[in-house]
């Protein structure tokens, strides 16, 4: 499989494994004309999980975005990793899998990540009118929208 | 192959024939109901008493679990994971663990994998038992709820025996168990095995048959197995859907390939298969603790673990069967004493999507059955 993907796009895809598990690295401009030919050609028809991880010392290419999958009919996992800029935008898998919709939600909620063609791009967790992305580096731990906070709960100090 | 875009849910503006035309009107269902389990918000549209959507706000027990694991080492974030979904925390436990010692590369002593498979077992059965007593409650059937919770009781005083704890146990470590089984753990065991057997018949028999459960029950709330599938819906919800899959034997992990177990499926996909398929997954599970009872082996609990954990860099995805789905973590390390990323894949979030496709063109107070046969745990849905 890996090698056919190789024959396809060349060094678009960067194919790895680290502790008996499969993923590969490929670029943002592949995204989603692989996950659909891994749904459709390669029966991933599962997908597992949507996240992201934050790379503030990365030149330029902050983000990681990573899709997991899984096939009923092979029995097998794989993780496709995405990696994009601070600002940028990816396409979005609800086309391909229904369940990417609040996944890819909670990714935008919790890191500011868009996704293009999301019919619901809106916040999941956190309220509608909350300030910042708390899964990013820079976000501190007791760091909370402390004008959210006083308005909408009437706690003065916003804590 | 299926085509996701041919599910019906996505298509909420096209009436059902079977609607009234009356103005839709709009309710909102929690966040403070009772029947939500928590603090689960929906809002109904509805045309008469027939729901014709339905979105669902979440997030108000949204704690930064996540963030929170950033800032704390291997070790220190294990009792977290507890506080995601509070009524089965040993598996949560189980998964943590497994994802870590994935990482360190090493893996738990034969006696502890012994342990942890039934204590694990116990909080399915103690989840599976929770379920049952407050959905039967949700759809009017009161007795239940006593009966279950007598029993529950029964498997958290081992809990409580083993680690002090009776919900957030915290009872692995990384690399194995902090405690050895105490005097007599097996003989308790055994005995709970031999005083639950029948008192599942009498779950049974209060409700198998029950007129009134089977008419709230039979046919609502249907999902097919491509729905299920397309939606990432796991678990005994998956399963009554018809698909027989199940972590345990697709992907075994900690030791159950050595037991021998069933995994019940349904046909229907509707509540009441739901119901038999977790009453099935009960038996199930008292023939994992038997097996795995007498076959303890003698030895170590904790395989050697340094105390500072320092992960090689790398990333993992491990998941487990918990005992509402495919619970999942997926863990960065960056080579320090604390994890660069934790992220969690949690089975109630993800199938509480299906809701909607679930509810749509059901009754007001199928909509209660629903999310008392989805399983959710806020906890976990808002982590």
């Amino acid at each position: 499989m890996v090698a056919k993907f190789k024959g396809r796009y060349g060094s678009g895809i960067e194919p790895l494994t680290h502790l008996g598990q499969n993923y590969m690295i490929v670029d943002r401009s592949l995204i989603p004309e692989l996950l659909q030919i891994l749904r459709n050609e390669e029966e991933f028809d599962y997908c597992v999980d949507i996240t992201a991880v934050h790379y503030p010392k990365r030149e330029k290419k902050e983000f990681d975005v990573v899709w997991v999958l899984y096939s009923f009919p092979r029995n097998e996992r794989i993780r496709v990793t995405a990696q994009i800029a601070e600002g940028e935008s990816i396409a979005s898998s609800v086309p391909i899998w229904v369940t990417a919709n609040w996944l890819e939600r909670e990714v935008f909620d919790m890191f500011g990540i868009k996704f293009d063609g999301h019919p619901d791009m809106k916040r999941i967790l956190l309220p509608d009118g909350w300030k910042g992305h708390p899964l990013r580096k820079d976000y501190g731990i007791l760091q909370q929208d402390n004008e959210w906070v006083q308005i909408n709960l009437g706690i003065e100090s916003g804590q | 192959m299926t085509d996701p875009n041919t599910l019906s849910p996505l298509d909420l503006d096209t009436p059902d024939k079977t609607f009234l035309d009356a103005n839709e009107l709009v309710i909102n269902m929690g966040p403070q109901h009772p029947a939500t389990h928590g603090v689960l918000r929906v809002i109904l549209r509805l045309d008469g008493e027939k729901v014709m959507g339905l979105e669902c706000v979440i997030g108000y027990l949204h704690r930064g679990v996540e963030k929170i694991a950033e800032h704390r080492t291997y070790t220190m974030f294990n009792p977290y994971v507890d506080r995601m979904d509070y009524v089965a925390a040993v598996s949560n436990g189980l998964g943590y663990c497994e994802t870590v010692e994935k990482l360190l590369g090493v893996e738990a002593p034969p006696r502890a994998q012994y342990i942890r498979v039934i204590l694990t077992e116990l909080n399915r059965m103690a989840s599976h038992q929770l379920w049952l007593g407050t959905h039967a409650l949700d759809i009017g059937a009161i007795t239940p709820l006593f009966y279950t919770f007598r029993d529950r009781e029964e498997i958290l005083k081992i809990f409580e025996k083993y680690c002090g704890a009776r919900l957030t146990t915290h009872a692995f470590r990384i690399g194995g168990l902090q405690y050895e089984a105490y005097e007599g753990f097996e003989k308790e065991v055994r005995n709970f095995v031999k005083f639950v057997k029948p008192k599942i018949d009498e779950y049974e028999e209060l409700l198998t048959t029950n007129r009134i459960w089977v008419e709230r029950t039979k046919g609502v709330g249907t999902i097919s197995a491509k729905d299920c599938i397309a939606l990432g819906v796991t678990g005994p919800v998956l399963r009554a859907s018809g698909v027989k899959w199940d972590l345990r034997k697709a992907q075994p992990y900690a030791n159950y390939k050595n037991f021998d177990f069933d995994i019940p499926i349904g046909t229907n996909g509707d509540t009441y298969d739901r119901y038999l398929v977790r009453m099935a997954e009960f038996r199930q599970s008292l023939r994992i603790i038997e097996q795995a009872v007498e076959g303890i082996p003698e030895g170590p609990v904790m395989a050697k673990v340094s105390k500072v954990m320092k992960p090689p860099v790398g990333e993992v995805y491990h998941s487990i069967e918990a005992p509402k789905g495919e619970l999942g973590y997926f863990i960065v390390s960056d080579g320090s004493t604390q994890p660069y990323r934790v992220r969690v894949r949690p089975p109630s979030f993800v199938n509480l999507q299906a809701l909607e496709l679930m509810c749509r063109g059901q009754l007001v107070a199928d909509v209660i059955a629903v999310i008392g046969t989805l399983d959710i745990v806020l906890g976990e849905v808002d982590r």
